[in-house]
């Protein structure tokens, strides 16, 4: 097979706005895309957004947490882009090169057509020890395949969050060059750009059979090393998109949705950071929940509510080396405030920065505030604790080994959550509105005792006070069936004694507290659809204060949960194929989902949405497959009777 | 001075100026990074690169502190500011002849006037190493004015002792 051989699902053009420099004087500027407009590029240090019009909106070196160099995505004026496009109107078909995070966008108008490759290169240790490549870097090369194609390229970086220009100096034959702080960018480009007011500019015919490369790169801890923009990159982009393939086509999972589940993989390895293991939520900040509206956070970070599925998700994959690196950063990244857990850290395990907001930036689609840091690093969360505590179990089940260190850990996290599990806190959502006695974090307090109790059993954990584990496992058991239980709603609620409703109830199931088939459970299904469901088929993840999109990850649990128990099989794969719809053309999600319009809302693209469809996906296949669903559960085949299994 | 003493005090000086330029770069002052650029010489392995081109380093170390201690020979004058002149002297001498020397040298270096190729592709210096940051030859003015100081400090001791 070609590795430049195309995805399959590459999907309708559409026509990019009239973008004639003619008219700029007149125009404000090109609009702003639509959050799902953009596709990824990234090299597990660091990513950048590529809108549909080619341009760069979103970079930041030398990691994700880093301040930007291209933040168009926030603000078209001041943020900076680099934008490679044709001049006028043109069609648009983009898609990633089969398994791979190298993207190729294709613009076609009348007179000729072209396609853009964009990538952060990846290398062999062999090409690593024979020749001098660039820590950071982005290649890009744009080839006119048919007719003439007039095109304009700018290339405006803004530095820290586009507070100020850069000075670009002209360096001759070896290219562009610009310094922020003690970092240096160097911008090399197989074409001469003009440079004025910190913006190097080409506008060329590009004809039939022609190319045009580009490579920029950053370097802040030695000397830059320039690449050639010759026949080697050519064989650099063809290299990448090998090394991302056989990475791609590693997933084992080979049911109905394999390009889409290959997809999410591969967009969950891209918010991989790779020197520390660690996975961030996002590579975004402050891409608004709301169009308008101020929810708009940083997510830059990594999050331990995340832990547990992300390691379902790395494990059923077979992806064990990401999985042991995710659990090793878990673990080490938390040794500083062992016992007790922080809700996210940062790339390193140190606590997020504190949250500011960049007043300067107009935020996307005007929506202000833009934050940087997160206040949610001081919140209390006690759900992490089973989040950590069952990644940690789920990595013992599939077969790996919990040295010493970790089980100490693991029993360090079970006796703190003896000791507060029935302390109030702020919850899964994040609402900042003060502690409450949530049903979630109840459930994950079980969870970790749970397991803690279960890695005993099996002979995987010593040294645990077991059967004071157990006596909390059936406190906690006895208040969430009893408090949490609302009579007349004939529903869990997800506060204590209270009314209120929200997705997450739906794993109560997914961490193996009550059968998914269990009449509490459908009936809280119920609940949950009629009062948090939209009529395509989407939940919101609880009854909105704020107006706000639908969760997506909520909707795959629903899937999941549908697949476990909670409904037929049939079912499950209703709301899974209808959620796929979803997906921008690029097959990637956001945060959220507008349920009146179908466009991305949130950060963009979501690790937490991803691994929801990953989860979703690999359930459905089990309860096919009649296999053993998440490793704490028995087989599907003896839980599902053999007619439940099909229908 | 022996042998002896010239080596240690060779090797002490040249870790100060190694540790000053290191603790420069890490700080953020400049890129110049003198192991990775001397190790390149020799291999394009980055990590290799480091350790091979400490190892050059030293040496050079040893084999400039003889220059030095002929001049105090000469002069007959040996105490921590003559050193510390000369290692300016020698500071300056990097900068201009070295630097601008270096891209013919170098066999993986590119420069402004021929460009770059799949060989030569790391960043050239450019005066006074201004490319690698503004404040490098700062950094390299007190790291080589280290070096000579502890030298001249260290040769005057020993005539001392005699």
């Amino acid at each position: 097979m070609h590795p430049l051989e195309v995805q399959k699902d590459s999907q309708t053009a559409r026509l990019l706005p009239d973008q004639d420099p003619q008219n700029a004087a007149e125009t404000v500027g090109p609009p702003w895309p639509q959050i799902e407009d953009y596709g990824i590029i990234g090299d597990c240090r660091s990513a950048a957004l590529v809108s549909r019009q080619g341009s760069i909106d979103w970079l930041c070196w030398p990691r994700f947490d880093r301040p930007s160099i291209f933040a168009a995505l926030l603000d078209r004026d001041c943020g900076g882009h680099w934008r490679i496009s044709p001049v006028g109107s043109a069609a648009v078909e983009r898609h990633y090169v089969s398994d791979s995070n190298v993207l190729e966008t294709r613009f076609t108008n009348h007179s000729g057509s072209a396609i853009l490759t964009d990538l952060m290169p990846s290398s062999s240790r062999a090409a690593r020890e024979s020749i001098l490549l660039p820590d950071h870097e982005i290649l890009r090369k744009i080839t006119c395949d048919r007719g003439e194609l007039e095109l304009e390229i700018e290339f405006k970086p803004m530095a820290d969050y586009g507070k100020s220009k850069v000075q670009i100096r002209d360096c001759g034959k070896l290219g562009l060059r610009f310094l922020v702080g003690n970092a240096v960018y160097w911008l090399r480009s197989s074409v001469a750009l003009t440079i004025a007011d910190g913006t190097a500019y080409a506008r060329l015919a590009l004809h039939a059979g022609e190319s045009l490369r580009f490579s920029f790169s950053y370097s802040e801890q030695a000397p830059a090393v320039l690449t050639p923009l010759d026949a080697s990159l050519d064989d650099r982009i063809e290299h990448s998109v090998k090394a991302w393939q056989n990475w791609g086509r590693h997933a084992a999972y080979d049911g109905e949705y394999r390009d889409t589940v290959v997809r999410s993989a591969l967009a969950l390895k891209l918010l991989s950071y790779a020197p520390s293991g660690a996975i961030i939520a996002a590579p975004t900040t402050s891409l608004p929940e709301l169009l308008g509206g101020d929810l708009n956070w940083d997510y830059r970070f990594c999050w331990l509510r995340d832990a547990s599925f992300t390691i379902r998700a790395l494990l059923e994959l077979d992806y064990w080396d990401e999985a042991e690196d995710f659990l090793d950063w878990l673990l080490r990244a938390t040794s500083q405030t062992q016992p007790r857990l922080r809700i996210l850290y940062s790339l390193y395990g140190d606590k997020a920065p504190v949250e500011r907001e960049l007043e300067h930036l107009s935020g996307h689609r005007d929506s202000r505030p833009v934050r940087i840091g997160n206040a949610a690093r001081d919140q209390l969360q006690l759900d992490v604790y089973g989040e950590v505590v069952d990644a940690a179990a789920q990595f013992a089940f599939h077969g790996g080994h919990l040295d010493r260190d970790m089980q100490r850990a693991l029993i360090g996290f079970g006796n703190y959550v003896a000791q507060n599990w029935d302390q109030p806190d702020e919850g899964i959502w994040e609402p900042r509105c003060g502690r409450q006695n949530h049903t979630h974090s109840r459930l994950l307090c079980w969870t970790a005792v749970d397991r803690l109790i279960r890695l005993d059993e099996r002979g995987m954990l010593h040294g645990a006070p077991v059967e004071n584990y157990k006596r909390i496992s059936n406190e906690i058991r006895r208040q969430i069936e009893e408090r949490a239980w609302n009579e007349p709603m004939q529903s869990y609620v997800s506060v204590l004694d209270s009314d209120q409703l929200d997705s997450s109830l739906l794993l109560l199931s997914w961490y193996g507290f009550e059968e998914a088939k269990s009449a509490r459970m459908r009936a809280t299904h119920r609940a949950i659809r009629q009062h948090l469901g939209t009529p395509d088929g989407l939940l919101l993840r609880y009854q909105r204060v704020k107006p706000e999109g639908t969760f997506a990850i909520c909707s795959f649990w629903e899937a999941e949960y549908l697949a476990m128990g909670g409904g037929s099989l049939e079912e499950a794969q209703q709301v899974f194929a209808q959620l796929i719809k979803y997906k921008n053309d690029l097959g990637l999600y956001g945060e959220e989902i507008d349920a009146g319009t179908g466009s991305a809302l949130g950060n963009f693209p979501q690790a937490f949405t991803h691994v929801g469809l990953i989860g979703a996906a690999l359930s459905i296949d089990q309860r096919e497959k009649g296999e053993r669903q998440l490793a704490h559960r028995p087989p599907a085949a003896t839980e599902h009777s053999a007619s439940e299994v099909r229908s | 001075m022996n042998w002896t003493s010239w080596l240690l005090s060779g090797f002490l000086a040249t870790l100060a100026l190694s540790t000053l330029l290191s603790a420069s770069q890490g700080f953020g002052f400049t890129r110049m990074n003198l192991p990775y650029l001397i190790g390149t010489f020799v291999t394009p392995q980055r990590e290799k690169a480091k350790v091979y081109g400490f190892m050059i380093h030293l040496g050079n170390g040893w084999v400039f502190s003889i220059l030095y201690v002929l001049v105090f020979e000469a002069r007959h004058m040996a105490n921590w500011w003559f050193g510390a002149l000369l290692g300016l002297a020698h500071a300056l001498l990097v900068l201009t002849v070295g630097m601008s020397l270096m891209p013919g040298l170098h066999p993986r270096m590119a420069s402004e006037q021929h460009g770059l190729n799949a060989n030569r592709q790391l960043e050239p210096p450019g005066f006074m190493a201004l490319n690698y940051g503004v404040q490098t030859p700062i950094s390299v003015f007190l790291a080589h004015a280290a070096f000579g100081a502890i030298l001249g400090s260290l040769y005057q001791l020993s005539r001392a002792a005699r």
